[in-house]
């Protein structure tokens, strides 16, 4: 079984760390891993503004560096959407290749829940003794189901709790409002900055009024934001990309 | 060409919006154990209340509720309260000093904690939102579950008018706070005989 | 050129007041979900409204032909208007043949849109707003800015000093039950003085012919049946098909608006009042457009709940009057957007995408995407602001070319974490005004991937 390794742009340039650590988390499994070179985005910030025209190249390039692989695998749940649910336009609806691609990515939390399956999981070395706030990000929590939304009558599930629950003393807590947005939304924080900063700094404050310790997710771009925040305000709140909490991290 | 004209044409014109088959309702919607217990705790949070009692003993219920009112109307044919005739009356302006009226529901609904009203024989709709309070007598009998067997037993062949009531009038425009008593009745039970 | 994110900003920036409308509406949203929550079936009624909107839109003119033979057969005269402005004087029409001077109007999103006030203003005809949030704005000459609670911008002293103002209540007195005391017996004396009365319509029953008003005031009714004349204006796709279909959407209707299981008063109005006249207008003001259009026609299907706003935290952070239209948050955003682009283009902007508002909407009107898809409508036709295409663009041209991204990594790499703070954080980055950006790594994964399958070379050659 191959997995192609898919890197967001921004966490290649930015956030090595939390990259190698989904890489690793994949090749403790004994996968065979690749991660193709030639990736470089999949495009959407340009889409989210308008200009998903010049998306085109980019997921055909996209498409033809990942087809041949078994599984798709990448640490962000708003690129997984956006190849699943965004691509479409830029194929044929028979085209081969994109729909083996659209039906074989994954967030990575997403893959070991779902494909790995939690019985198969083995955290059981590592050790995390923390208070631990999941910040549902929206693409990955609404589009790909990673978890019951609050507005939604269905039954609860949360396939990152159900994972991050694998790890000794974690210690998960319950937030006031559970999946509201950090207020990220692409260029949104640039063009809306003060709405962008306000539900930032409301979602931080959540973390902080439930004694949360390391806030965590698995979309990098949503934390990346709420990490601007926290470090400019000296807030106590540590972020960690939940690869590197399973990869054994501490913070 | 009308306006009518027009504004069918251009809904023809280029309509793409899919077929679809409309659904039917039988067995659907929730159901209650004791819808009266349903019911009347839907209505104690909107501020109304439910209670239950003997066509007998309606009006000594009604008294203890409302000692005071000096003009009341009534077309429940078990109560005798009723000192003022509003089907007397051709104007319903004339109506505005009643404090209490005393109406006939048709049949009650637990889900909502809602009152079905559409008498054919009261010559005044406005009478169910110009009194001061009101009480809604329904037969025990005559408790549904739930909208979709409610919506069963309406009919508007015969024209007329029908409103579901759900407590007395309320509002919380104002900064959100609950206010009981807008503009219909400040206050309201269901009383239910048998 | 309308802006929400200059609206945004100032009304962002009184923190306390923002924090407080956030609250407000965050708590009318949870009510929403322990109604929700309350009902198994919800999410079947759910798809049983959308599947109704969307047969009906299917066949909208046989549905609307079929309403006014059936409301006619029940002495109701049936209007059509093409757009606001023949609303507006259908409605003038009907007053001035009565010679009434005085109109009470009960909430009508329909009524704002075609700014049905101003225009019999002008003409001499006094209109007084009777829903108690309606008539607080109405007073303080300020649009609403939620359509089911349209004072919920305001707290409760603002009531207090309009009231004050304008109906003589105790100055500094604020309590709620008070002030709705006041305005009660205000609003009685005008429900028993006007001549005519106006209501919206929440929704028309084609089978019948009549017409379905919901309220928690009551003011809908006493509006419509002490007069002798009732006008009722509705929106053309407030049709439905049956008398029974009434039973979904008085199901979803007050949980999704406000967390009640039902209005205090649901009233289906399917004659005039005794020696008197009831008139229902339909409007299509550019509604037909949407029919034509896959990308927007569940718009359409809207039945003006307010969940999406309530949800909204875009919305409630920055308040309804931030989007300068009429309806404001998702729904109005999109509607908005689809009538008049260029004069909305940023409210599709004004969103993160985060897919609440499609969840909570009660005929599940796919809000998101559409918003996502005006956004692309916007920029094939010229209408997004030029720096935003640069920028896009040349981030296109980067993304196509991985070594020359690779390369433009290891310059900001090696530049940027030595850079003075005052050449990082200035006025061309508008992330580091209230965010630090993020600490930039040694390496890129890119590297450190490369570096590792070196050495693993050099050990398996060894």
């Amino acid at each position: 079984m191959k997995i192609g390794l898919f890197i967001p742009c921004f966490m290649n340039e930015l956030y090595p760390e939390a990259s190698m650590a989904t890489y690793k988390l994949l090749q403790k499994l004994d996968f065979d891993i690749e991660y193709p070179t030639n990736q470089t985005c999949c495009g959407q910030p340009m889409a989210n503004s308008g200009c998903s025209k010049d998306v085109k190249s980019l997921a055909i390039n996209f498409v033809n560096n990942f087809k041949k692989y078994d599984y798709i695998v990448a640490p962000s749940g708003s690129c997984v959407t956006m190849v699943k649910e965004h691509y479409a336009t830029f194929f044929n609806h028979d085209d081969i290749d994109y729909n083996k691609v659209k039906t074989s990515i994954y967030e990575i939390t997403e893959f070991l829940h779902d494909v790995i399956k939690p019985e198969n999981l083995n955290f059981s070395q590592l050790s995390f003794p923390h208070k631990v706030g999941l910040h549902n990000s929206c693409h990955g929590h609404r589009a790909l189901g990673l978890g019951s939304p609050t507005e939604l009558n269905i039954p609860y599930n949360s396939k990152l709790e159900n994972i991050l629950s694998l790890v000794p003393n974690i210690e998960l807590v319950e937030l006031n409002r559970r999946d509201e947005c950090c207020g990220f939304g692409g260029t949104f924080c640039v063009t809306e900055d003060a709405v962008s900063t306000a539900m930032g700094r409301d979602r931080i404050q959540d973390h902080i009024d439930s004694n949360v310790e390391v806030m965590t997710g698995a979309d990098m771009s949503c934390l990346m934001h709420l990490q601007g925040l926290i470090n400019r305000e000296n807030k106590k709140l540590k972020v960690l990309h939940i690869a590197q909490i399973l990869l054994g991290k501490d913070k | 060409m009308t306006s009518k004209e027009l504004i069918l044409d251009k809904i023809r014109k280029n309509n793409i919006v899919p077929k679809a088959d409309l659904p039917e309702y039988d067995n659907f919607g929730i159901t209650y154990e004791n819808k009266f217990e349903e019911f009347s705790k839907i209505l104690q949070t909107v501020g109304g209340d439910a209670i239950s009692t003997s066509k007998e003993k309606l009006d000594e219920v009604i008294l203890s509720l409302y000692a005071d009112e000096k003009v009341i109307v009534s077309n429940v044919e078990e109560s005798k309260l009723g000192n003022f005739i509003a089907n007397d009356e051709s104007d319903p302006h004339n109506l505005k000093h009643i404090d209490l009226a005393i109406v006939k529901g048709q049949f009650a609904v637990a889900e909502n904690g809602s009152v079905w009203l559409k008498n054919n024989d009261n010559r005044h709709r406005s009478l169910y939102f110009i009194a001061q309070n009101i009480i809604i007598v329904v037969k025990k009998s005559d408790i549904l579950n739930n909208m979709h067997e409610a919506y069963e037993q309406i009919s508007f062949e015969d024209k007329g008018y029908g409103v579901f009531v759900s407590g007395p009038s309320k509002t919380a425009d104002i900064e959100q706070s609950l206010v009981i008593g807008a503009h219909g009745p400040k206050s309201g039970y269901v009383i239910f005989i048998d | 050129m309308a802006s929400h994110p200059i609206n945004a900003t100032k009304y962002v920036a009184n923190d306390e007041r923002m924090h407080w409308h956030d609250k407000a509406l965050w708590f009318v949203r949870e009510k929403r979900d322990k109604a929700a929550h309350g009902i198994p079936e919800w999410e079947q009624l759910r798809s049983y409204a959308s599947t109704i909107k969307t047969h009906t839109m299917n066949k909208l003119d046989y549905y609307l032909e079929e309403f006014e033979k059936n409301a006619s057969a029940k002495g109701i005269k049936v209007h059509w208007a093409k757009d606001g402005v023949e609303h507006n004087e259908i409605v003038h029409k009907l007053l001035k043949e009565r010679s009434v001077t005085k109109l009470v109007k009960s909430k009508s999103m329909l009524t704002e849109e075609c700014h049905l006030n101003p225009y019999l203003e002008q003409r001499g005809i006094e209109v007084i707003d009777t829903d108690l949030g309606e008539r607080i704005v109405q007073l303080r000459n300020e649009p609403p800015s939620h359509i089911v609670l349209p004072a919920i911008h305001l707290k409760k002293m603002d009531v207090s000093d309009t009231f004050h103002e304008h109906l003589g209540t105790e100055k500094g007195n604020d309590d709620p039950t008070y002030l709705t005391r006041v305005a009660r017996a205000s609003l009685r004396e005008d429900f028993l003085t006007a001549g005519a009365g106006l209501t919206g319509v929440n929704f028309a029953i084609s089978e019948t012919g009549g017409v379905v008003v919901c309220t928690n005031e009551g003011n809908a009714d006493m509006g419509a049946s002490l007069p002798k004349l009732h006008i009722a204006s509705m929106g053309m796709e407030k049709i439905i098909p049956r008398l029974k279909d009434l039973s979904v959407f008085t199901r979803l209707l007050a949980r999704s608006a406000t967390g009640q299981a039902i209005t205090s008063y649901t009233s289906h109005f399917h004659q005039p009042v005794e020696g008197g006249e009831m008139h229902i207008i339909i409007v299509d003001n550019k509604r037909a457009e949407f029919l034509a259009n896959e990308k927007y026609r569940q718009a359409l299907n809207c039945i003006r709940c307010g969940a999406c706003m309530n949800t909204c935290p875009v919305y409630r952070r920055s308040g309804g009057h931030s989007y300068e239209h009429v309806i404001p948050g998702p729904i109005g955003s999109t509607i908005a957007a689809f009538k008049e682009p260029e004069k909305h283009s940023s409210l599709p902007f004004a969103c993160t995408l985060c897919g609440s508002c499609t969840n909570v909407c009660p005929a599940k009107i796919d809000l998101d995407s559409q918003l996502y898809n005006h956004r692309q409508d916007l920029a094939q036709a010229g209408h997004l602001p030029t720096s935003k295409m640069l920028s896009m663009k040349i981030m296109t041209y980067l993304f196509n070319r991985p070594k020359l991204l690779d390369f433009a990594g290891y310059v900001g790499r090696k530049v940027v974490p030595k850079l003075p703070k005052f050449l990082i954080y200035n006025k061309f980055n508008v992330w580091g005004k209230t965010r630090d950006i993020p600490e930039f790594p040694e390496h890129s994964f890119k590297e450190l991937y490369a570096k590792m399958q070196k050495e693993e070379r050099e050990e398996n050659d060894k």
